[in-house]
């Protein structure tokens, strides 16, 4: 991989962020819950609309939240690591811990 | 197929340990009205659905239920991490630790090893629906008797709520998805008269 590639990686250049300190610390655990909000509520409509597909507001609802899940959701991974194998990294942050079940609160 | 999401369905964390808890919230992990149960009902019923929406609803509970899986497992998780030998004694969990350790193991609050026997595939999508009708009430049942046993301890209410509430809204989704299968079998069926020309169109002759 070239210099250049590297360059364009997101996740290498934000590494000293992920750094502990205490005000990382309280976004990191704000930006999860939001996702979590998100991904909750996008599962509650989809469990509604495979039984109403024909409900206008709940897929209006849906749409708004995909948008802005997505939104946060990249913008975590680009700071704090990939929350699925699917995003890409120049270094391997999937083995950084903790992982869901060692910690509370992301 | 399944893409992991490197977080919970909900925030779990747990300050202090308690094996007594552990011992009984197992029971939602590996036994008969478990999350390991409901998923594997759910994923393997939604082959034989004959309808759109039942596909859909057992397809994406079963997958939600995975979710609720990974939850008690992190419940069970932290409640035994550092857990002394003293302490894993007096909850009764010396015979689960001889085989075990603290690790989380599927089986019932009575230490009885999940089996797939606690799941049915009828062949039949009315029978399979009554059954995840029936297997939401229980496990609701289960979560209200386990807010019991855990009342004194927020940090494990809180999420054994939410996980409550969540078999409330899939008993509605799936007797939303009950009646359309009904409606659907109770459609006027249509034949085709021409049986010859059916098979001289299909190329395994």
């Amino acid at each position: 991989m070239s210099v250049e590639e590297n360059r364009n990686c997101n996740c290498d250049n934000v590494e000293n962020i992920s750094e502990n300190n205490c005000c990382n610390d309280n976004l990191r655990e704000e930006m999860m819950e939001k996702i979590k909000s998100y991904n909750f509520a996008i599962i509650e409509l989809a469990l509604y609309l495979d039984t109403h597909p024909d409900d206008e507001k709940a897929l209006c609802l849906h749409k708004k939240y995909c948008k802005e899940y997505k939104e946060v959701k990249d913008k975590y991974q680009k700071m704090y690591g990939p929350l699925t194998i699917n995003y890409p990294c120049n270094k391997w942050r999937w083995l950084e811990e903790p992982w869901p079940w060692e910690r509370g609160n992301y | 197929m399944w893409t992991y999401n490197k977080m919970l369905e909900y925030p779990i964390n747990i300050k202090c340990t308690d094996p007594k808890l552990a011992k009984v919230i197992i029971s939602q992990y590996g036994g008969p009205d478990g999350e390991l149960a409901a998923s594997l009902r759910y994923l393997s019923q939604r082959f034989g659905m004959p309808d759109q929406k039942a596909k859909a609803i057992l397809n994406d509970i079963g997958t939600e239920e995975l979710a609720h899986l990974e939850m008690v497992g992190t419940i069970v998780h932290q409640l035994t991490k550092n857990a002394s030998i003293e302490e894993i004694e007096k909850a009764g969990l010396a015979p689960y630790y001889t085989d075990h350790g603290v690790d989380v193991y599927p089986s019932s609050a009575a230490g009885v090893p999940f089996t797939a026997a606690y799941i049915a595939c009828k062949g039949d999508p009315i029978a399979n629906l009554q059954e995840d009708l029936a297997a939401e009430q229980k496990a609701r049942a289960t979560y209200e008797k386990l807010i019991d046993l855990c009342r004194d301890n927020p940090d494990v209410l809180d999420p054994l709520k939410f996980l409550r509430q969540r078999e409330v809204v899939h008993f509605q989704r799936f007797g939303e998805a009950l009646r359309g299968v009904q409606d659907k079998l109770a459609e006027k069926k249509f034949y085709m008269n021409d049986m010859k020309q059916c098979n001289n169109d299909c190329s395994c002759n």
